[in-house]
């Protein structure tokens, strides 16, 4: 008897790579999953800094999903490779900075390295036609194949009765028959067939799984390129744009105020990096300050530091100002008014 | 039998996961890995892992604020 032929899946924890990769399954095919870390990722580091979330289910949605499907799942760190995608997209951007088409371009191509260096087949993915505007399209889908490299290796078993037929279907690995013929935006067909396997909990995140998506988040690294004068990043950098509130008081300086405790307690492992101030005789914010401050922008910061802590209508609160060598001094200092805070400092 | 130390303090999952699976990938069955973490989700994340690569979670400690995962090599 033959060896069963071997796949790997590209696991993002959602519904729709759960589902193409037990179709597979179903046909004999040994599968395994492989799932990306950006540094971009959703699930996980917010979830993990906000006291707030601490009561959501704790759990890794593509090691469930592994779980789910008795699959071996390797996890990969992609945060240096990927700057390339999020700096330079060949294909340009979504909505905000996400480079959607280019992403999955990117991920299909460690996919296929992935499965010639570990002597696997062929490549899974559970898009969908028309169920992104950018990235799985009727027109996009054929470019993922194309430009990633994996070509014909390439399956969507969701959507793969609306393409044309794959090596694994022209070689009989697979049965074109038994794949489905799933498009647009409707998620009706994936439940009835996620109910048809007994798959209930998945996950259904609202809004995405990426940062990048995200207005909010594509205005803070934007801001972030233009005061640096280059368009790089390091995971600390994209880490600290997920937490807290920013504001861009003048032009050399930002502030990262923690709105709770858990980001405050995140945030503390940035101390040593930047000048930090602190309200001392009110409870309130760390206050993280990135760029260069002089002794009037080190007032403003503590005026603002104090507004946001619990003596905002106090008429003076004492603030702990803390440079990068560790020296510490205190100011006392009037919160700053609602009022004169314009709009624009908030990023 | 080897027992190799992984410092993921600090890190957010799924880093931690991720430097586990790589220190594993260095080693064979019986041997294993101390992870240091300071992320509750590791608590949670690495146990997972472990359950669908075959490996065994040995102990789970945790002393201020800080997390200490045993985790043995199981012979996939």
């Amino acid at each position: 008897m033959s060896e069963p032929r071997k796949a790997v899946a590209l696991i993002s924890g959602g519904l729709d790579s759960l589902l193409a990769a037990r179709v597979v399954m179903e046909q004999g095919v040994q599968v395994e999953g492989i799932n990306f870390f950006t540094g971009f990722c959703v699930e996980g580091h917010t979830h993990a800094i906000r006291k707030k979330d601490r009561a959501l289910p704790k759990r890794n949605n593509a090691l469930w999903v592994a779980e789910q499907l008795g699959i071996k799942l390797h996890i990969v760190d992609i945060i240096d490779e990927y700057k390339q995608v999020v700096i330079n997209p060949k294909h340009g951007y979504g909505a905000n900075l996400n480079p959607c088409l280019d992403c999955k371009i990117f991920m299909v191509n460690k996919a296929h390295e992935w499965i010639e260096a570990n002597g696997f087949d062929f490549i899974i993915t559970g898009e969908v036609i028309g169920q992104r505007p950018m990235s799985q399209r009727r027109d996009t889908m054929p470019v993922v194949a194309r430009e990633s490299g994996a070509g014909n290796r390439l399956v969507r078993p969701l959507s793969a009765r609306n393409l044309p037929p794959t090596l694994p279907e022209q070689e009989g690995w697979l049965d074109r028959g038994r794949l489905y013929a799933f498009s647009g935006r409707s998620r009706k067909p994936q439940m009835a067939l996620a109910h048809q396997f007994g798959f209930e909990g998945y996950a259904q995140p609202a809004g995405g799984c990426c940062f990048l998506t995200d207005q909010q988040y594509a205005v803070k690294l934007t801001d972030l390129w233009e005061t640096r004068g280059t368009r790089e990043y390091d995971l600390d950098d994209i880490m600290l744009l997920k937490v807290g509130r920013h504001l861009r008081p003048r032009p050399h300086f930002k502030l990262i105020i923690g709105r709770e405790e858990g980001e405050n307690r995140f945030m503390e492992g940035y101390r040593k990096r930047f000048v930090h101030l602190i309200p001392l005789s009110h409870s309130g914010p760390l206050v993280l300050l990135d760029g260069e401050a002089g002794r009037d922008d080190l007032e403003l910061a503590a005026r603002l530091t104090a507004r946001f802590s619990q003596g905002r209508d106090a008429e003076r609160v004492t603030v702990e100002v803390t440079g990068k060598d560790g020296a510490a001094r205190t100011l006392e200092v009037a919160p700053l008014p609602a009022g004169e805070i314009p709009s624009e400092w908030y990023l | 039998m080897s027992t190799e130390t992984v410092d993921a303090r600090h890190l957010l999952c799924p880093l931690p996961v991720i430097r586990t699976q790589d220190a594993m990938a260095r080693l064979t069955p019986g041997d294993s890995v101390r992870v240091l973490c300071t992320d509750p989700g590791a608590i949670h994340d690495i146990p997972a892992w472990c359950r669908v690569h075959g490996h065994e979670v040995c102990d789970i400690a945790e002393q201020d604020g800080d997390i200490l995962i045993t985790v043995r090599f199981g012979g996939t």
